[in-house]
């Protein structure tokens, strides 16, 4: 059974659609993932399922059960928000045996399983502290063990990462992904982070307008993008006009190409000037116009490097271009 | 640069200052404890205690303080309910005209109290309304509403929604989130409104004057008390305890707001 079905999903603010006839459909088990720039509707969607918001049109259902009327307090899901709205007022222990104490759980086994989840999160020992004395990177292992100790069917994540560094981002990703898999838990992750997602998620799905633009596994959206948008917004691919692809291949399709697949060239399909270099480390980035159009190839550091102002052939791999729909 | 030693001449002018504003309070007190009950010569010819005495055994004191207590009370407790209510609707949601009521909720107290006490007593006119302790409630109860709204107005801003959402993520309905969340996180606020409400409450003249037809709350009574050259120093016996009462509630605010700069929910 789906853990979670979108169908046909709307919810409007007056005249804004923040979502816009969404119907997916999420495993049980799976790391799902909402990839989309802000205002895309992704957040929107994850209230939708934890019940903070209430859809304007369609149907949820959460394995199976109608929720659309049922407020969050009576869904079998938890949320690890972003700014993750610990309670001031309780030291560590309470926040994480909050939702048992509501339960009706008395205090030594609420306590018990609530040491027991902040060990499982690296936290042990941190019970009696105020959140208001923990790091950033432990607000965020507080949060999760508070909405883990619940046993949710679905655990929903509010771009959880978002406010750690780079180094605890990373680190986080990782330790998100094994208690995933430790769990067996359906995880709902929203994020505008392209490269979190592809790293985390086993589906992800890319919103723009209120929309969802492409679904399918890391690999399918970074190498098979259907249209422009989402071939732009995971990872800037170039994108090939329609005209320009007539020319090149005889179909009068947009179509994408990865800046690491393109290559220098003595003669090419393409010829283009340099307008940039910059220089990354393990790669070298250029800068290129080509017949109007501006493209970016990354390339390994023992290749031959132009100056800027030259003008140069690309080419590539047939493959490497990928054909996409006109459209968003 | 700045030098961390002001010059002299800036601390006489703040000695000066502070004296100007607290030697007559000390006189007050002073004035208490003289010997002298016609009129407040200084120095005091001599100093006694018969005059607290005096004060318990006059009926009038003790009616004026009761009366004073209750409107107090009362009205703070008024205010402290509306006070938050409307706090809670203003800054938790948005509605049409939600800024006018916000600007109609604070205006009493921008309001002169003669403005506030002539509109009152001409609208009990109107509607037929006798004097009576509640007429005085009433009128204090529209600046008190102020001062509680302003503090749960300011705390509710700085507590984050997201903990509400969270607490009903957990499991929690309305109720129980009042209960352990929001209550919690707005108690201090709510302690500190009502003491100052109080406060304020308890030595207002102006528009109790309008409100009150012939009945005294204490600050009134020590207006009618000075012109009257009779035991004098009870005045001051009941200035000195006006002023415990009313230091006490907001000393107490004080040190309770001192310590709330870690901000609920804002926690990155």
């Amino acid at each position: 059974m789906s853990a979670v079905v979108f169908d046909h999903v709307s919810r409007h603010f007056g005249a804004v659609r923040a979502v816009d006839g969404v119907s997916l459909a999420i495993e049980e088990g799976e790391f799902f993932a909402m990839l989309g720039p802000s205002g895309s509707g992704k957040t929107t969607c994850l209230r939708l399922i934890a019940g903070f918001e209430r859809p304007t049109g369609g149907d949820i259902r959460i394995f199976g059960e109608q929720v659309a009327d049922l407020p969050p307090y009576k869904r079998h899901v938890n949320t690890v928000f972003q700014d993750y709205a610990l309670f001031p007022h309780l030291n560590v222990r309470d926040n994480v045996a909050y939702g048992l104490m509501i339960a009706g759980q008395g205090k030594k086994q609420r306590h018990k399983a609530a040491d027991e989840a902040l060990e499982m999160v690296r936290l042990g020992g941190y019970g009696a502290r105020k959140p208001s004395e923990l790091s950033g990177g432990q607000r965020q292992r507080v949060a999760l063990a508070r909405a883990l100790v619940n046993k949710p069917r679905v655990l929903l994540l509010d771009e959880p990462l978002g406010a750690l560094d780079l180094k605890l981002r990373e680190q986080m990703q990782e330790e998100l992904k094994g208690l995933q898999r430790q769990l067996g838990i359906t995880f709902v992750f929203v994020t505008h982070d392209q490269g979190e997602a592809l790293s985390m998620a086993d589906r992800v799905a890319v919103f723009n307008d209120g929309k969802i633009i492409q679904v399918g596994a890391p690999e399918d959206i970074y190498f098979r993008p259907d249209v422009p948008f989402v071939a732009d917004f995971v990872g800037s691919s170039n994108v090939l006009p329609a005209d320009l692809v007539a020319r090149l291949t005889g179909q009068s399709r947009p179509a994408a190409i990865r800046p690491e697949r393109l290559k220098l060239a003595e003669t090419g399909p393409l010829s283009a000037q340099v307008i940039g270099l910059s220089f990354l480390g393990l790669t070298t980035r250029v800068s290129f116009q080509a017949e109007g159009t501006r493209l970016t190839a990354l390339l390994p550091q023992d290749a031959p490097r132009p100056a800027k102002g030259d003008t140069v052939a690309l080419t590539w791999a047939e493959d490497d271009l990928h054909l996409m729909r006109a459209g968003a | 640069m700045l030098s961390d030693r002001a010059p002299l001449s800036l601390k006489i002018a703040a000695a000066a200052g502070l004296l100007f504003l607290h030697l007559p309070i000390l006189l007050i007190f002073a004035y208490a404890f003289t010997t002298e009950e016609k009129s407040f010569a200084w120095p005091p010819p001599g100093l006694t205690l018969k005059w607290f005495a005096v004060t318990w055994n006059r009926p009038d004191v003790w009616e004026a303080l009761s009366l004073s207590v209750k409107v107090a009370s009362i009205s703070t407790v008024i205010a402290m309910f509306l006070g938050t209510l409307c706090a809670a609707a203003v800054s938790r949601t948005r509605f049409f005209g939600r800024e006018t009521v916000s600007l109609l909720v604070i205006l009493p107290i921008a309001l002169p109290g003669v403005v506030t006490g002539i509109a009152l007593r001409s609208a009990f006119s109107i509607a037929d309304i006798p004097f009576s302790t509640w007429t005085i409630i009433l009128g204090h109860a529209t600046f008190c509403v102020v001062i509680v709204y302003n503090n749960a107005v300011a705390r509710f801003r700085r507590t984050s929604g997201s903990l509400i959402e969270a607490s009903m993520d957990l499991g929690a309905n309305m109720f129980q989130t009042l209960r352990h969340v929001i209550l919690p996180n707005i108690a201090t606020a709510l302690v500190v409104g009502g003491m100052l409400a109080f406060a304020l409450s308890f030595d207002e003249v102006i528009v109790t004057t309008f409100t009150a037809g012939q009945q005294q709350t204490l600050p009134i009574w020590m207006l009618e008390e000075l012109v009257r050259p009779r035991e004098r120093p009870v005045t001051n016996v009941v200035a000195m305890v006006v002023v415990l009462v009313t230091m006490l509630p907001i000393l107490g605010a004080y040190y309770l707001t001192r310590g709330t700069d870690q901000v609920a929910g804002q926690g990155k």
